[in-house]
């Protein structure tokens, strides 16, 4: 009957007070350490699986070479050397910077890297920031007013944005708001003579938006803007559906939580509760797995891109994918699996300062 | 199973009946397929000659004909059967290889865990679509029929929900292994074997409702994102509707919208269902979030030890999830049980 | 003397899973100025329910009928603000587990600060003082550096007491403390006790204390107020309730409590121990170590630390200590579920060390298990019947299934349960069905020993009683050593003859029972024996004042 429940030896065995610090500094660093054998697994499995099928270059140009050529090409780029070998050297390559050059245009990928991560990177910002402003009130809202009717009708919605691809999102919002009403251009960053002034200019960023601000050009501006609002919506609200669930989770268990009610004992408002007491512990798990979502904002940058011809990343994946060019296949999906674990460990410090458990 | 539907009131019992009723909907036009499309996926004209490209809807063709001159409804309804292929194929694949993983790691512990867990992080941090696109590479060069298309499609969602089963499963082990009822078992000596498959196994499998349903929408999703990148399965070895919303890209910009519309539906409908479905299921087998009534927030010990009327184990919060799983005492009052009083 | 809190006819009604449960049913009750009122009842009497109605913080899903005045306002009634206006400035509340009860990434200043400031004390800083008070109020040392702390960094105790801090914050009239004692050891629930006495004295507050513990309400209680099943059965002065019960019911459950020293306290000799000792322990641990490793980052921890423990045949040895002692660890150990990192340990002439630790079937097959908590000893996807079947099935399988069924339903009736109950699930059973199944279980394949893991302390203390008589018959008629492991020494004085005492990992006392409990030469002990509070309020009285006045 007594609840003397003897504590297991998995949990905190002493009800010792802990002090002092060195424990966040130990965490970070462990959990800094813990990107390189992520990375390099990630590195390694796809260049191995890729290798499985034989050589990129056959693949992509065997239909236009002769076999005399194409042995040509293949012995340059090392292609007839072992396995391990060609392996050692494209980690060697890998770790230097230098990931290789496309296989149809003979492009330095590096490079590929400038010209374009700054489109995706404007993009997926948009979006998460799209998914936050709708994600984060209306999950709040559901959790609120839990099993009640606005909470039922955002759950659904938030099953619905998960339910929509986001290149058929991409499309309607496209048919309606570009095709029918021509309220906002069809597909692209920028129109024609916004694009060259923007790249024209010096010191560019290759962030549309902040180098329109910077020309001071208004109509520029306007016309990025424009530009981004479908793709940033499209994307946005994929992400902002899981925004919204964990949300109203999180939010749902940490309301009914014993120091809620305890609060609540010592005469703390509802609304205070709400968003005080019940949302900084909520914050901890929402961050956590909303670094998890990364991966999915970057797979759906790539179908956005290509829907909307935004050329970033995602669009010349696409493009390489279609052309069978493997090699640049290989590299970008492999910057797009380094960019995940860099932000999970973002994610994770930030986390971490959050939560003072971590901290102390 | 009838308690299932008396759960819940208003939207949210909406929600568990659409669910419902989609998915069977789903299945149903699947396997009624060659009877309901009025053509065959691949058929480009009749008797009297070619549908001609981009007709808009009319009697002949109620949803109107694609860029290549395919029937739109045909070609809608045939995807409901790819879909459902490789719906059955993703989850067969992942559940026996995620859970057999999950049990093993779970139980044994040791290198052996933290190899597969650690293996199954690093995957977490690769997009699903990139693991997809690289799996369907590697198996079909990416030029593929049906089976070579539905086979990379159905390993690449495997390869990414294999981890994930074997993380739930995994957690559920860990915590199972633990329950007093296991190591009774161990006490007895019963054997590993016995204890994972009698003890351990069929008290794991909790969350596998939504996982199978996640699953089964990330099959379709994955599926029709690899066709909208040119990358899935040929229009004349099946229907494929992310390969048709592929094709109607440059329609949309034409102002064309039945192309794009229809098939971009069925696949709405289609994963909001089974996403509704399994979220419901969910929500019956989880105390956390279900209604207040028996989840006993903090102090309300004592309520729940009056509903289970001198029982002082607490298992009133418990009576809910034993409706839908057949797994009486698994949700909610053993871990409450203890604190109780 | 007016009355601080009124309850007149309380009704509260559930909705639940299984359709409307009327959990409390006509209570009235009231409490003075400065008075301390214990409610005492079992899981499930609707004590915990009354309190909450005190404070407006019934679940959504209640529905209460009566009046609940608490200083001229009906909290039955009342509007959302006058709740919030009156929680914690007439009345406030302390809970069970103060771990949950603390917002884990608020610091605790912060959080008594929320209670100041919800009702309109201005000035971040001086809520901050107001709160660096409270906290050297209840003795938390040097609280103007603890209160920017966060609540993993102290210990149970201390959580507990800024609880109460954070209650007492705004001086109600009135504490409702809701099992305020029940997650803690004894040694540190004797000091929240003696704290809340303090408080009572200096701030002249009143205390409605909630709890199953008759100890405790000898301790603390100026009048007892006895719920079972939603209605208020008893209420007399404490003193008069203790001496001369009314209630049958009241009777039954002063009866049930095993208590320390106490009439029938002390366990007959059973014809098992006056058997010559034999010269093969059943178990002998010498210096025992078990460690755990520690995870990332974390340092190992040596739950165990030393121990040598023998239990001859036929013996039952009682293991007691307070959480985090390594008597579990030592029981799992014992039984092969827990590695052994150091010294030897041989059971049933079956040597254990670092190398192996899976038990042989031989050994197994001899070993009887009941575990703590009824409600998760079973599958639940197993009828009990089932479980009960696993030991023959492993160890005979040559019964076959006719022969099986019918062990069972005689170990069923060995521990007196019908035989119909092979067929039931677990959670069709009360908790004190499962345990009985629990110890059938354990005996079924006619064990040498016995390891009971606290197999009373999650039940309300009138089925407690049955089952250690359970335990004790089946001894007495089968002989099985016994290891009993328990933090509560009233019940190790029923049933061991032999008591080892464990504090942090190590055996800091062993010996026969009546000597070790009562003549206690390790000062751990000693304040072990002191702490625990014993049903009766003059004795209590007594033991309290020889407590406070010893060195310590």
């Amino acid at each position: 009957m007594t609840a003397l429940v003897e504590l297991g030896p998995e949990q905190d065995p002493a009800a010792t007070p802990k002090t002092g610090g060195g424990g966040l500094g130990r965490y970070l660093l462990v959990r800094f350490l813990l990107i390189f054998p992520t990375v390099f697994f990630l590195v390694t499995v796809v260049f191995f699986l890729m290798r499985l099928t034989g050589d990129p270059i056959s693949s992509a140009l065997a239909d236009r070479l002769t076999p005399q050529q194409l042995q040509e090409r293949l012995h340059q780029a090392g292609y007839d050397r072992p396995l391990l070998v060609q392996y050692g050297d494209f980690l060697r390559d890998t770790v230097t910077g230098d990931l290789g050059r496309t296989a149809t245009d003979n492009r330095s990928i590096t490079e590929l890297l400038g010209t374009y991560g700054a489109a995706t990177i404007e993009l997926t910002a948009y979006a998460l920031l799209v998914a936050l402003l709708v994600g984060i009130p209306l999950g709040r809202l559901a959790a609120r007013h839990r099993d009640r009717i606005p909470d039922a009708l955002l759950r659904f919605g938030g099953i619905l944005a998960y339910a929509m691809p986001v290149f058929f999102v991409g499309l309607i919002l496209k048919l309606i708001f570009a095709v029918w009403l021509g309220w906002l251009p069809v597909a692209g960053r920028a129109g024609t003579s916004t694009q060259l002034f923007l790249q024209n200019r010096t010191s560019v960023t290759g962030i549309y938006l902040i180098d329109a601000l910077r020309s001071g050009d208004g109509g520029a501006v306007l016309d990025v803007l424009s530009h981004a609002v479908l793709p940033s919506v499209a994307l946005g609200l994929l992400v902002g559906g899981v925004v919204l669930r964990l949300v109203r989770t999180n939010l749902i268990g940490t309301l009914s939580a014993g120091y809620v009610d305890a609060a609540r004992s010592r005469g703390v408002g509802e609304t205070r509760l709400a968003n005080r007491h019940a949302t900084r512990p909520a914050l901890i798990p929402i961050i956590t797995v909303l670094g998890l979502q990364v991966a999915g904002l970057l797979g759906g940058a790539v179908l956005t891109e290509t829907t909307f011809e935004w050329r970033g990343l995602g669009y010349q994946l696409a493009h390489y994918l279609t052309v069978r060019d493997f090699v640049a296949v290989q590299a970008l999906v492999m910057v797009f699996a380094v960019v995940v674990a860099v932000t999970n460990f973002i994610v994770d410090v930030v986390a971490a300062f959050i939560d003072p458990r971590v901290r102390y | 199973m009838f308690a299932i539907f008396r759960y819940g009131r208003g939207v949210q019992r909406f929600m568990l009946l659409t669910g419902t009723a989609l998915t069977a909907l789903f299945v149903l036009v699947s396997l009624l397929a060659p009877l309901l499309a009025p053509y065959d996926f691949n058929q480009l004209g009749d008797a009297d000659g070619l549908f001609g490209s981009q007709r808009p809807p009319s009697a002949e063709h109620p949803l109107g004909t694609t860029v290549t001159g395919y029937d739109v409804l045909s070609r809608t309804i045939w995807g409901t059967r790819t879909a459902l292929e490789i719906i059955v194929m993703a989850v067969v694949v992942s559940i026996v290889l995620g859970v057999l993983l999950g049990l093993i790691s779970g139980y044994f512990g040791g290198r052996l865990d933290q190899l597969l867990t650690g293996l199954a992080d690093a995957m977490y941090a690769f997009p699903s679509l990139l693991l997809a696109i690289v799996v369907s590479i590697v198996i079909s060069q990416g030029r593929s029929g049906l089976f070579a298309g539905l086979t990379s499609a159905a390993i690449a969602v495997s390869v990414v929900f294999i981890p994930q089963y074997l993380r739930v499963v995994r957690a559920e082990v860990v915590r199972i292994k633990a329950e007093p009822f296991v190591e009774a078992a161990r006490v007895i000596g019963t054997g590993t074997v016995r204890i994972l498959t009698r003890h351990v196994l069929r008290n794991s499998t909790r969350t596998l409702p939504l996982i199978i349903t996640i699953n089964a929408s990330e099959a379709i999703l994955t599926l029709a994102a690899l066709g909208f990148l040119g990358f899935g399965i040929e229009p004349n070895s099946a229907a494929e509707w992310g390969y048709d919303l592929n094709k109607s890209m440059p329609d949309v910009t034409a102002g064309i919208w039945w192309t794009s519309i229809f098939p971009g539906t069925a696949i709405v409908l289609t994963v909001l269902g089974i996403t509704l479905l399994g979220e419901s299921l969910n929500d019956l087998a989880d105390p956390r979030l279900r209604r207040r009534a028996a989840a006993a927030s903090g102090g309300a010990a004592d309520a729940a030890g009056v509903a289970a009327v001198s029982d002082p184990s607490g298992t009133a919060g418990i009576s809910g999830g034993s409706d839908i799983s057949g797994a009486p005492g698994v949700s909610g009052g053993s871990a409450d049980g203890t604190r109780d009083e | 003397m007016s009355e601080l809190l009124t309850i007149s006819d309380l009704h509260v009604r559930l909705d639940t899973d299984h359709g409307e449960v009327h959990a409390v049913r006509g209570v009235d009750l009231s409490i003075a100025p400065g008075e301390v009122v214990a409610l005492v009842g079992e899981s499930g009497s609707g004590k915990t329910i009354t309190a909450r109605s005190i404070l407006g913080l019934l679940p959504e899903t209640a529905r209460a009928t009566g009046r609940v005045d608490l200083g001229g306002d009906d909290m039955l009634t009342a509007g959302p603000s006058t709740l919030r206006a009156l929680r914690g400035s007439r009345a406030a509340m302390i809970f069970q587990e103060p771990s949950t009860a603390l917002n884990p990434v608020y610091s605790v200043g912060w959080q008594i600060a929320e209670g100041l400031r919800a009702h309109g004390v201005p000035g971040r800083k001086a809520r901050r003082a107001r709160a660096v008070e409270a906290l050297a109020d209840v003795g938390i040392p040097e609280p103007n550096v603890r209160v920017d702390h966060y609540p993993h960094q102290f210990s149970g105790g201390q959580k507990q007491r800024i609880m109460i801090a954070a209650a007492l914050a705004l001086e109600p009239g009135l504490l409702v403390a809701d099992e305020p004692t029940s997650a803690l050891d004894v040694t540190v629930q004797a000091e929240i006790l003696d704290l809340l006495r303090t408080v009572r004295a200096t701030h002249g507050t009143a205390i409605l204390m909630i709890t199953h513990n008759m100890g405790v309400v000898a301790d603390i209680a100026d009048r007892v107020a006895v719920m079972r099943q939603g209605v208020l059965v008893e209420q007399a002065p404490a003193l008069a309730l203790f001496a001369s019960p009314k209630h049958a019911y009241t009777r039954e459950l002063l009866a049930a409590i095993p208590q320390l020293g106490g009439a029938g306290g002390a366990r007959e000799m059973s014809p098992a121990d006056a058997r010559e000792p034999s010269p093969d322990a059943v178990v002998d641990a010498r210096r025992l170590d078990v460690t755990f490793p520690g995870r990332l980052g974390r340092p190992s921890f040596r739950a165990v630390h030393d121990v040598d423990l023998r239990i001859d045949a036929g013996e039952v040895v009682g293991l007691v200590g307070e959480s985090g002692s390594g008597k579990t660890t030592i029981g799992r150990a014992v039984a092969g579920l827990t590695r052994v990192t150091g010294g030897t340990l041989t059971v049933l002439g079956e040597r254990i060390d670092g190398h192996r630790h899976r038990r042989s079937l031989t050994v197994s097959a001899q070993i009887g298990f009941v575990f703590q908590d009824p409600a998760t000893s079973f599958n639940p996807q197993l009828t009990i019947g089932d479980s009960l079947a696993e030991p023959f099935l492993v160890h005979r399988p040559d019964l076959g299934k006719r022969q099986t069924a019918t062990r069972i339903a005689e170990l069923l009736d060995h521990v007196a349960l019908p035989a119909a109950f092979a067929r039931r699930y677990p959670h069709e059973l009360s908790g004190g069905q499962r345990q009985r199944a629990s110890v059938a279980r354990a005996i079924a394949l006619d064990p040498r020993l016995l390891i009971a893991d606290e197999p009373t302390s999650a039940l309300d203390v009138s089925v407690q009683a049955t089952v250690l008589d359970l335990i004790l018959r089946l001894h007495r008629d089968m002989g099985f050593a016994a290891l009993f492991i328990s933090h509560d020494l009233a019940v190790i004085e029923r049933v061991a003859s032999r008591v080892v005492v464990l504090h942090r990992g190590e055996a800091v006392e062993s010996g026969p029972t009546p000597q070790v409990l009562h003549r206690p030469a390790h000062p751990y002990t000693t304040r072990l024996l002191a702490a625990v509070p014993v049903p009766d309020p003059t004795l209590q009285a007594t033991r309290r004042a020889a407590r406070t006045t010893a060195p310590v």
